[in-house]
């Protein structure tokens, strides 16, 4: 039996269900429609299992699935070196959002990463503590920001409503998740010109774990035949 | 091989006898230390690479990534002046890339806080590490990052293009892409823009957050100044790529900075006092006739390191992290100290790398 991981409720499940429907694979949830309970049709073998996008990485890498829809954000996030855990077997065209760095739009003399870097040495100096970043995507954006050399920053945890942070002044700047700007835009902030940190769509994932069997082998060559992918 | 088993803390406890033999005191330090001494040292860094973990009252608190914090804080307090110190205990590092290698090791140490002799200072830490680890099968790697301080100091350039450089000294891709660009690279068009406009400040959203609008027009002032000012030259940016790209034996390296130096003055009195290490270790019994130098070495890492730095590693097993590693802090004690900073040099020993070298 294969396990294949979906997100359990809203646009995410609604896409993934539709994405598979298109390639004729019919997902469904069985029973009541408060219950995480779900079916699969037009293939034999596979087994739906619905949760939170946030633990499909997790549980991908712990081999508790073995395949799973989620962010890319989110296994890059959550997982320690993914790419030796998981592989991509499908972008999936939805989901679309990037995380990116926005810093305040009155800041006119900071467009990119080496004056954010010079900005936050002024900062500290001035303030006499680390320049705050709120983000929910601490690894994503510390490799990020350390991969190109930006120094005297803080990360500080925003779970949400981060736009808000930099008006509240619990932060001077945001890294956060945006698919339009038009929030951002809203909150007096700008996107730097090279604040791309990646750019992220609802994926196809397989677990690296050992110990598929060869029956689940060939279900994976099987189903990917009938997806087409 | 796991942190704790009984050859690898009977081998902590020789190469803590060795180094209380050569003087020095043996102290002791908590497991879980204050994160905010090391967050402001190292800032997010050590989030990627120490255990952090919160306490009720305290605030956060760290597993200790390290004994030299704590040994220099310490210190500090003593007023010694010279002082020896040995330690011997497990430090935590998260390892968030490669899975093979330990999260808690046993470290012993070796420091010295002597103001009066440095070359002197250096040589014994050296010396006596590598005397911890004769017969093994290891090599010995040096740098100095001091000299490349140096020079960055002495460039022809406005104070804040060298406070620039030095401020990332320890962090070799934006050094080089900084040197670039006061070396004459193109500046990126919206600061071009920025510094044409005539009002700065016309697209300019509401005055939100803590950074104000005086310290926008400060940085555009220091923006304009840095665009009048005349570009780095191109000989001087090939010295310091010449410093960085050394890599022979010690005796060598000095001649070639020797005559770096004629060009660079200001690299004098560095390569004076690497000469002057160099005689210090050779009357302790060094090779350094056979010592490499690398003149980039030392850069990528955590520390604090200022200095001489030097690093033994297995010969034959490049998979390994370094048996022993140390270096010259003295930045690290005047940021601890408030003021005050006392010249330290120091380095560390991994005794279960030992264990596993010896059979």
């Amino acid at each position: 039996m294969l396990k294949l991981g979906v997100p359990s409720k809203g646009r995410l499940m609604d896409k993934t269900f539709q994405w598979f429907g298109q390639r004729g694979v019919t997902l469904r949830k069985s029973g009541s429609d408060r219950e995480y309970a779900g079916a699969v049709d037009g293939i034999d073998g596979v087994e739906l299992v619905l949760l939170s996008a946030g633990e499909i990485p997790r549980e991908l890498a712990a081999g508790n699935i073995h395949l799973g829809v989620t962010g890319s954000d989110l296994v890059r996030e959550k997982l320690a070196n993914w790419d030796s855990r998981v592989t991509e077997l499908a972008p999936m065209g939805f989901g679309g959002a990037d995380l990116i760095i926005a810093v305040p739009q009155l800041w006119v003399d900071v467009d990119t990463l080496d004056d954010l870097d010079a900005a936050a040495a002024a900062f500290r100096e001035q303030h006499g503590f680390r320049l705050r970043i709120a983000t929910k995507y601490h690894r994503l954006v510390r490799e990020f920001l350390r991969d190109h050399g930006v120094a005297d920053y803080q990360l500080v945890d925003s779970q949400g409503a981060t736009e808000g942070t930099v008006k509240n002044e619990t932060a001077e700047a945001i890294a956060d998740i945006t698919s339009t700007g038009e929030t951002l835009r809203a909150n007096g902030l700008k996107i730097l010109d090279d604040g791309l940190i990646h750019a992220s769509q609802a994926t196809l994932f397989r677990g690296r774990r050992a110990g598929w069997t060869d029956e689940q082998r060939q279900k994976l060559k099987a189903l990917q035949l009938v997806l087409g992918i | 091989m796991p942190s704790g088993n009984p050859e690898t803390l009977t081998e902590a406890r020789r190469l803590r006898d060795h180094f209380a033999a050569n003087g020095a005191q043996v102290v002791k330090a908590d497991v879980l230390q204050s994160a905010d001494t090391l967050l402001d040292l190292y800032g997010e860094d050590i989030r990627a690479r120490a255990y952090l973990t919160a306490d009720p009252l305290r605030g956060e608190m760290v597993l200790r990534p390290d004994f030299t914090v704590p040994v220099v804080q310490m210190h500090m307090e003593s007023h010694a002046d010279p002082a020896r110190y040995t330690y011997s205990g497990k430090v935590f590092r998260k390892q968030e890339s490669d899975e093979a290698r330990a999260n808690e090791y046993v470290q012993v140490g070796y420091e010295v806080f002597d103001g009066q002799n440095p070359a002197g200072a250096d040589a014994e830490v050296f010396a006596v590490i590598a005397d911890a680890l004769a017969g093994l099968p290891v090599r010995a790697a040096t740098g100095d990052i001091g000299v490349l301080m140096a020079a960055v100091r002495g460039l022809q350039t406005t104070d804040a293009r060298k406070a620039a450089l030095l401020r990332h000294i320890w962090r070799p891709g934006r050094f080089k892409a900084l040197l670039k660009r006061y070396g004459g690279g193109t500046m990126p068009a919206s600061r071009a823009a920025l510094l044409a406009a005539d009002d700065p400040f016309a697209a300019a959203g509401p005055d939100i957050g803590l950074r104000s609008r005086e310290e926008v027009t400060t940085r555009i002032a220091a923006l304009r100044a840095d665009a009048a000012a005349a570009p780095i030259a191109g000989e001087e940016i090939a010295l310091i790529d010449a410093i960085l790209s050394l890599r022979e034996t010690c005796p060598n390296v000095l001649s070639a900075l020797r005559d770096i130096a004629v060009d660079m003055p200001a690299v004098r009195d560095a390569v004076g006092r690497m000469s002057a290490r160099l005689d210090a270790m050779a009357a302790r019994g060094i090779d350094v006739a056979r010592l490499e130098f690398e003149g980039s070495y030392g850069r990528t890492s955590l520390e604090y390191y200022d200095g001489f730095v030097f690093g033994f590693y297995a010969i034959d097993r490049p998979d390994l992290p370094p048996v022993a590693t140390g270096g010259r802090y003295d930045a690290l004690t005047a940021r601890l100290g408030q003021g005050r900073a006392v010249p330290a040099v120091g380095g560390v020993i991994r005794p279960d790398l030992v264990v596993g070298l010896s059979c």
